[in-house]
């Protein structure tokens, strides 16, 4: 059964293939159908694994030596377990749904870009694939670049824009700071222990030393920042909003951007070994989660508040990575996964019917006129919100939990950005669907439902955030965390949580109570009177980022672009370059001096015949005594 | 024989086109001359494969105490692969360009094939003197006769340079040669010299300045921006994609093995240019407004790569310069024709005036994109493997080096998506609003290249397979 695994990347493989060569004579209609059944076809082989899985327990399936030099070797082999296997469903699920939506959604492009968009887009799922399949560190690099490149190529899609090509590279660079983190981990892997294999690199990790197991945790904690928008690398992330927004929800939400929390996920062995490390990831996501979710609450651009929201969950998945909820984190990766993909496809509905609007000041009251998505909307920020029983309560909670048992402050701050995040989200709710219509006349005269093709998608999706939370069900409410068991053969399990029952119900009743607060109070705040006014004061700061990319500009960008100037012209060329050019001219000028020796009399030409051969017998005796002079210098 | 073939066939051509006189004779007879060189290396590699054919010896200059002795090592055959594969290549691409007298420039051209594949394969001191000049006068006479607006003082800029150094190789020669026993050039004599380290600490020098100049790396590369602007591209296209590898080439079969002691106390030096001159080119690069002369700067960043990995002197790095000399010498041919295509189509090579070429050419733009993302060493393009074990090599040497080297695949993502981004997106110019696809030679030859790129990239082995012997050797 295991040996179907080269199935699940082959067959976005072959869509890619098909769609991307055959772009120019394909029809729409089977861009869109070959580029969708080759995702459904790894999802059916996905859901077969995963039964394997719960049936047999883990394996490796080998398919090649990558590379082989007799220090070390790489194979090009897949990790078939608990971990892989429930981000191969969440992948190539979500995935499926997003490429049916995809085919309305992009409609309006010609069938030649049609192609490329669905290439580019099973590329990413084949690439994503790999990243999770591979059964070491070379193998998840191959994978996490490859959806870094897919990244870059949908953010630019519309290639004409020339600001979206910069936001493009812009994601790119950013992830490549973080990838040379994650490449010099793998070096010092390989340096110390000779291997990357999962297995080996773990069976071995207790003869890491203290010191390099908190460097390579570090260094991988630094990939992980740039795939996962974390600070300080997370500001290219809202930038990407700049691709179609299916891409968005697909790649900016629902999976390469919890990457990041795969990979620490995946070497929670290595991560648990430092403590350092682990602090640090507590702080860097809750830190996150926060910044990001007073940014969300003043964005006015429908799919820049779900990106900071994005980010601001990334930042909650990894304080629970760093407080040792590695499983708390992966289920919330799930949860997330749902609703942020319902959001953002639910955002893509709403600019698709207002004609490519997405300022939300220019909308509200589309309630009526887009029930489904309004509805499916609506559940989507009720399972962010963490409201029970839906999906995002149950992930949260068990991450606010773990915090609580690992520090109350933590505990504390986790709720506050709680409360913001059911704030900015009905916030953003409100002022979208509730109220008056605020476009133009012709807007609202073409306001109208999606097709099938994207309702659906929604009504799947708004299911999952609905009941994705039931397999995770604490035993303190009667469950038996289904999901907890399923993986605890890859997680180390947290350490025992040394709350009373008491305690925990308190904490739960609160967090919920604070968030049910926020969204009653955003609710009654934004659906009459919408904010559209100009912001002023800290307000603006908000509005405006905080001006971290200003500040980065301003640090980063342009002194470096300075030295690059004052290399360029400075060093290069009235260095270097005038150096040899005057080397160059004094040649020029001494050949011309030169040139009167040759004077034609026989006799000046003896001399100087019987000159050089004097200094050449001298020299000839005496080399020793050159060498030795030689020595001196050198 | 093979070795001998492989000399000989380019050389008997090039003599031959001098004497061609139809327009189009000289390049039939290169085409056809240097796929029948890549034939005969691939039965080299894959029908002759015994030792015995890749040998051969016979007596020459013996009152010099040199003998034409050639040889194919491991290095070698990858070095003449690159070289076999990229003459077709350069010259189907290059094909529709026109050359005043060129039956002459393809004569030149081919003396340099057989100059570089001499390089290659000599084992003996002076034959690779011989051929290393006889690599590098044509390329002076090509770029000075049929190179762009400022060539006469681009090739005395690129001559001063390497002609420094080819004398002071010489004087380096002259040294070792005296000081064998039996006054040989033979590379068995000449590695078996046991140099006092006072000997070898300056005459390590003598040959290390003149490979870095061909290399090059920082700071004896200025003459390289010029020449690879100025240079006709199919010229351009032999310097960057195999000319430079002659540099690594000799360091790795004349410089380390004579001076062993010199190249471990030199070593880190070296090193410390090398990573320099990466991120020196690399800032560089950032601000150029010249497709050529971006190349030209990330080709240096590169080889700096390269030059540092070569002096890690462990098993690792070196297999990575092995396989990174093939991976480079194609891609970056590949990013000249992209560069040639352009500038033959639109006559302009500048960013500022490019731009929306994917809208009007998205074969080329498909083409360009994988290979700049192969010029980055994105995986599963051929680069990465190279790159990933250099970087492995240096990481092992010095730590902080790699960190520092590393931030050079930050920058090289900076520069190479500004190209992108400059000439492919955005809209178009008043220059690129008439522009046409590409089509028939420069296609296909782009095709193969990218079709290289990607098979290596995920199948390295035989690559890696390849050189063994020659590290083994090496690390010894």
């Amino acid at each position: 059964m295991n040996k179907l695994v080269y199935l699940v990347p082959l067959f976005p493989l072959i869509g890619f293939l098909i769609n991307g060569l055959g772009r120019k004579s394909l029809s729409k209609s089977l861009i869109g159908i070959i580029g969708s059944t080759t995702i459904l076809a790894s999802f059916v082989v996905s859901v077969f694994l995963f039964m394997d899985v719960k049936a047999h327990g883990a394996s490796v399936v080998t398919a090649f030596n990558f590379i082989n030099i007799d220090t070390f070797k790489v194979a090009f082999a897949f990790q078939v377990d608990q971990l892989s296997s429930l981000f191969l469903l969440i992948i190539t699920g979500i995935g499926f749904l997003i490429h049916v939506y995809s085919t309305a959604y992009m409609h309006e492009e010609k069938a030649e870009h049609f192609g490329r968009y669905f290439a580019y887009l099973n590329l990413f799922v084949f690439s994503m694939l790999l990243l999770v399949l591979g059964a070491n560190y070379v193998i998840m690099f191959i994978g996490w670049e490859g959806v870094g490149l897919c990244s870059y190529l949908l953010i630019g899609f519309w290639f004409k824009n020339n600001n979206y090509n910069y936001a493009a590279k812009k994601a790119f660079v950013m992830n490549r700071i973080g990838d040379l983190g994650f490449l010099l981990a793998v070096f010092w892997l390989i340096a110390k222990l000779g291997t990357v294999n999962y297995a080996d690199v773990f069976a071995a990790a207790n003869t890491l030393s203290k010191f390099d197991v908190t460097a390579i945790t570090l260094l991988l904690f630094v990939g992980a920042m740039g795939k996962s928008a974390q600070i300080p690398l997370y500001t290219w992330l809202p930038d990407a909003m700049a691709g179609p927004t299916p891409v968005s929800a697909l790649i900016h939400a629902a999976t390469m951007v919890t990457a990041g929390i795969y990979m620490i996920a995946r070497s929670n062995v290595l991560f648990s070994m430092s403590e350092v490390t682990m602090n640090l990831v507590a702080i860097i996501g809750l830190a996150t989660a926060l910044l990001s979710a007073t940014i969300a609450i003043k964005q006015n651009d429908i799919k820049k508040v779900l990106a900071y929201s994005t980010v601001s969950q990334l930042g909650y998945m990894f304080l629970g990575l760093g407080v040792g909820a590695y499983t708390g984190a992966v289920f919330h990766v799930m949860t997330h996964a749902f609703f942020k993909a319902l959001l953002f496809l639910g955002a893509g509905s709403v600019i698709h019917a207002m004609h490519h609007e997405q300022d939300i000041r220019n909308m509200g009251g589309l309630k009526k006129k887009l029930p489904i998505t309004h509805a499916t909307f609506l559940l989507a920020c009720i399972a962010i919100a963490g409201i029970p029983p839906f999906s995002g309560f149950f992930s949260k909670d068990e991450i606010l939990a773990a915090a609580y048992a690992h520090n109350p402050i933590y505990w504390g701050l986790g709720v506050a950005g709680a409360a913001m995040t059911a704030f900015y989200m009905f916030r953003l709710y409100a002022t979208t669907f509730l109220g008056n219509f605020r476009g133009t006349h012709d807007q609202e005269h073409h306001l109208h439902e999606s097709p099938k093709a994207m309702t659906i998608p929604l009504i799947i999706l708004s299911i999952l955030s609905v009941v994705g939370g039931l397999i995770g069900i604490p035993e303190i409410l009667g469950g038996h965390h289904e999901l907890h068991h399923y993986l605890s053969p890859i997680l180390i399990s947290e350490k025992a949580h040394h709350i009373e029952h008491s305690t925990e119900y308190m904490l739960m009743a609160i967090s919920v109570a604070i968030a049910a607060l926020a969204v009653i109070f955003a609710i009654v705040r934004f659906s009459k009177k919408p904010e559209l006014k100009d912001a002023t004061g800290i307000a603006k700061a908000m509005e405006n980022k905080w001006y971290v990319d200003e500040l980065y500009d301003a640090a980063i960008v342009r002194p470096l672009e300075a030295v690059a100037v004052f290399f360029k012209n400075i060093i290069e060329k009235s260095g270097i370059d005038a150096f040899v050019n005057g080397v160059g001219k004094f040649v020029n000028y001494s050949s011309r001096q030169l040139r009167l020796v040759q004077s034609g009399q026989v006799g000046n030409y003896i001399l100087i015949m019987v000159l050089s051969i004097v200094i050449f017998i001298l020299l000839w005796f005496y080399d020793a005594g050159i060498i030795r002079l030689v020595d001196k210098f050198f | 024989m093979i070795p001998l073939l492989l000399i000989l066939l380019p050389f008997v051509a090039g003599i031959l086109s001098f004497f061609v006189k139809s327009d189009n004779g000289g390049k039939q007879l290169a085409l056809f001359f240097s796929i029948a060189t890549l034939a005969v290396m691939l039965l080299g590699l894959c029908v002759f494969n015994q030792s015995a054919y890749h040998h051969f010896d016979v007596s020459w200059l013996v009152s010099l105490g040199s003998r034409f002795t050639i040889g194919l090592d491991g290095m070698g055959k990858m070095l003449c692969l690159l070289t076999a594969i990229s003459f077709p290549i350069i010259i189907a691409a290059t094909y529709n360009n026109k050359y005043k007298s060129s039956n002459n420039f393809y004569a030149l051209l081919l003396l340099t094939q057989a100059g570089l594949m001499g390089v290659f394969v000599a084992m003996d001191g002076l034959l690779f003197y011989f051929f290393w000049e006889l690599a590098l006068i044509p390329v002076y006479f090509l770029c000075s006769q049929w190179g762009g607006e400022k060539r006469i003082a681009v090739t005395f800029k690129f001559f001063i340079y390497t002609f420094i150094g080819s004398l002071l190789m010489l004087v380096g020669l002259l040294f070792l040669y005296y000081k064998t026993p039996q006054h040989s050039f033979a590379i068995k004599d000449l590695y078996n010299l046991h140099l006092a380290a006072s000997e070898q600490n300056f005459a390590f020098w003598l040959f290390f300045i003149a490979f870095a100049i061909k290399m090059p790396i920082f700071p004896f590369h200025t003459w390289q921006p010029d020449a690879y602007e100025q240079s006709p591209t199919a010229v351009t296209m032999v310097l960057s994609g195999i000319m430079v590898k002659m540099g690594i080439f000799a360091v790795l079969r004349w410089l380390i093995p004579i001076f062993p002691d010199a190249a471990a106390k030199y070593g880190q030096l070296i090193i410390i240019l090398s990573i320099i001159g990466i991120i020196y080119a690399s800032l560089i690069a950032i601000k150029q407004d010249d497709v050529k002369r971006l190349i030209a700067y990330s080709s240096i960043a590169h080889i700096g790569l390269m030059c540092a990995a070569i002096f890690t002197m462990n098993s690792i790095g070196l297999k990575g310069v092995m396989l990174q000399m093939f991976s480079h010498g194609i891609n970056v041919i590949g990013l000249w024709i992209i560069a040639d295509a352009i500038e033959q189509q639109l006559g302009t090579r500048k960013f500022s005036e490019l731009g929306g070429l994917a809208q009007k050419a998205p074969t080329l733009a498909i083409l360009l994109v994988v290979l700049a993302f192969a010029n980055i060493a994105l995986p599963l393009t051929n680069a990465f493997i190279g790159e990933f074990l250099m970087f492995n090599g240096l990481f092992q040497y010095n730590v902080y080096f790699a960190a520092i080297a590393g931030v050079g695949i930050i920058l090289a993502a900076v520069y190479t998506l500004n190209m992108v981004q400059k000439v492919l997106y955005g809209n178009t110019t008043t220059i690129t609003e008439n522009a046409v696809e590409i089509s028939g030679n420069i296609k296909w030859m782009l095709a193969f290249v990218t079709i290289m790129i990607l098979v290596f990239g995920v199948y390295p082995q035989p690559m890696i397979d390849l050189t063994k012997d020659t590290v083994q050797a090496l690390i010894k």
